[in-house]
């Protein structure tokens, strides 16, 4: 028998859902009314909800003192090849070990999983040094390859999840079909796992987008990307908030609507193996 | 063309033989059924002739030509896999027509092909849907048409017919052996199920534990079984086996007997028993007697015999028919 649902209930449970939902977005919705705020309503106990006198100026002081769109730009440039680097590794190492997988495929893939476990402070002063000696600190080379590899072992276990879901029966049909190795990737197995690829890419550039310790660590200003700039402004001078939120703001505004945009994407990508 | 042949071909595993030791000549043109209960290696077989598994020791040829280092793709084979395969996100024409783009022939013979294999399997009309609109039968016919277009050396088909309800199964058992024929291509057709295996087989291998038990046709297979193991496979209703004092009057370790050549009276002659559970089907009608002494015996009569369970009877086995096994179940 389905089981029944009254009126009562579902008014009851959506009720509820939008107040989960409230609460969960409530510090974002704060961060972008602060950004709105003059310092001084910022501050202001008991904290002025709706009534305050709104303004624009801190994002205009904002991107005085420091330039937003380099900062984007560093974003952007690190996000994406940081991704791409892991993609271009993360694409054959997951495929020979869904497709060809030996008897050591599951401890490889239980090792890269891992090293995600250590915190990353623990190698901080190693990688900083390497970096000092080489040249790398500050660099949008240098970030784009620490970001890379370091989430390579979640790109390589998201591909692999989706190449093991693309059966194996289809391969073999593209194989008795007269496909070489080369036709079979580009007509059949590539099609298949393009919405994987998709989404695990997306997923990729919104983790590399909001990384904070490396980049915080790693950079000052030249290839400083935008974590680094809302983190400039808790600091030296002071906490400014309302001009930290309007650089928070801005800062999440760019994968805001990157994910807004790609949800259905992200959330069939997610749940690919578990609803079809 | 398309005579298969397999020269001890040995198949493990690991150390698990999956395949000890099978020697097969297929002949060209003819349709050939591996059939056996489940895990007796009648599906690594085929992927063995397929190409899809490599062979531990032993030689495949097609055509007198060793084959055994051959890819898949170069093979020259169609297969019609159990679950279709069908790829997601091409429609039907594409599908159908994936085998000759990728021999490289070109569109208008591509497009003329396909359609007329659309023609046979009445596809025409689905030509340019996805797979996943199409039904259970719809997929099949898919199936069997990306096999048909390529006029491959062989078809191989694994269990194409196990997915589908049996009415669609029957039907479709019809169309694969017609299309056979018609293409007068030579077909390795495995499946579990001994009537498919009766029914469509030019030549029935039946197979147990890797080895194979038996290759003959199917009524050799009924009528002379090699061994206890077959003739239990073979038929339906099941053989019986009857062990003790009344297989050494005749001779024999174990006499079998199927249900079909037992006579069943009310007060004739033959074994004492009580019908345990008595099955009408109009058409016949079976009978599960228990015999003190022998066990249950079971009995096939044609047409309604009016007789029901708890009743006495009579079991006259028909002399003619009795089979005759050794203590290692060979036949005598």
């Amino acid at each position: 028998m389905a089981r029944r649902t009254t009126n009562s209930q579902v008014a009851v449970s959506t009720v509820g859902a939008w107040i989960v939902g409230f609460i969960i977005f409530f510090p974002i919705l704060w961060m972008i009314l602060t950004s709105f705020k003059t310092e001084l309503d910022a501050f202001a106990t008991p904290p002025k909800f709706l009534f305050f006198h709104w303004t624009t100026e801190n994002y205009g002081i904002v991107q005085q003192r420091s330039d937003y769109f380099l900062h984007a730009m560093n974003s952007i440039i690190t996000a994406v090849g940081s991704t791409v680097i892991a993609m271009l590794i993360a694409i054959p190492a997951a495929w020979s070990m869904a497709f060809a997988p030996t008897k050591r495929t599951k401890d490889i893939l239980l090792w890269m999983l891992s090293t995600k476990m250590m915190p990353p402070v623990g190698v901080l002063v190693p990688i900083y040094l390497i970096y000092r000696d080489t040249q790398l600190l500050d660099t949008r080379v240098g970030l784009i390859i620490v970001l890379g590899l370091g989430n390579l072992p979640i790109v390589v276990w998201m591909l692999f999840t989706y190449f093991k879901e693309i059966p194996k029966d289809i391969l073999e049909a593209a194989r008795m079909d007269g496909a070489s190795i080369g036709k079979e990737l580009i007509y059949v197995l590539t099609p298949m796992a393009v919405p994987g690829i998709a989404s695990t890419l997306l997923l990729n550039i919104i983790l590399a987008w909001n990384e904070a310790f490396w980049t915080l660590n790693l950079t000052t200003s030249a290839a400083a990307p935008l974590t680094t700039f809302i983190a400039s402004y808790s600091s030296p001078e002071g906490l400014f908030w309302a001009k930290l939120s309007a650089a928070s703001t801005m800062a999440i505004a760019p994968i805001l609507i990157l994910g807004w945009f790609s949800q259905k994407q992200l959330v069939r990508g997610l749940t690919f193996g578990a609803v079809k | 063309m398309g005579s298969i042949t397999l020269e001890h071909v040995k198949k493990s595993f690991g150390t698990n033989d999956i395949i000890p030791d099978a020697s097969l000549e297929i002949a060209d043109k003819s349709f050939v059924v591996f059939v056996g209960p489940s895990g007796c290696g009648k599906t690594t077989l085929l992927r063995l002739i397929a190409g899809l598994e490599d062979t531990t020791a032993g030689k495949i040829l097609i055509d007198g030509k060793d084959v055994t280092n051959v890819p898949p793709a170069k093979r020259g084979l169609s297969m019609v896999f159990q679950s279709y395969a069908l790829y997601p996100h091409m429609s039907v024409r594409g599908n159908i027509g994936f085998g000759l783009k990728m021999a490289g022939a070109p569109k208008a013979e591509i497009d003329k092909k396909v359609e007329h294999a659309a023609g046979i399997l009445n596809l025409t009309s689905y030509l340019e849907r996805k797979p996943r609109e199409l039904s259970g039968g719809q997929r099949q016919r898919v199936a069997i048409g990306r096999a048909i277009v390529r006029e491959p050396k062989a078809f191989l088909f694994d269990e194409p017919l196990s997915n589908l309800d049996a009415a669609l199964r029957v039907q479709m058992r019809l169309e694969v052996t017609r299309l056979q024929k018609d293409l007068a291509t030579t077909a390795v057709y495995v499946t579990h199920d001994q009537v498919e295996a009766m029914t469509m087989a030019d030549k029935i291998v039946v197979l147990n534990a890797g080895r194979i038990e038996q290759y003959g046709s199917p009524l050799e297979l009924y009528e002379r079984p090699v061994n206890q193991f077959v003739a239990g496979f073979i038929g339906s209703p099941k053989m019986n086996f009857i062990g003790g004092a009344a297989a050494k009057e005749a001779g024999a370790a174990t006499i079998g007997i199927r249900p079909e050549h037992i006579t069943v009276t009310k007060d004739g002659e033959g074994w004492d028993g009580m019908v345990n559970v008595a099955e009408h089907l109009g058409s016949d009608t079976f009978l599960y007697v228990d015999v003190p002494g022998i066990g249950q015996l079971t009995a096939r009569g044609t047409g309604e015999l009016g007789i029901h369970s708890k009743q006495k009877v009579r079991l006259m086995p028909q002399q003619q028919h009795l089979h005759r096994f050794d203590e290692a179940g060979h036949a005598i």
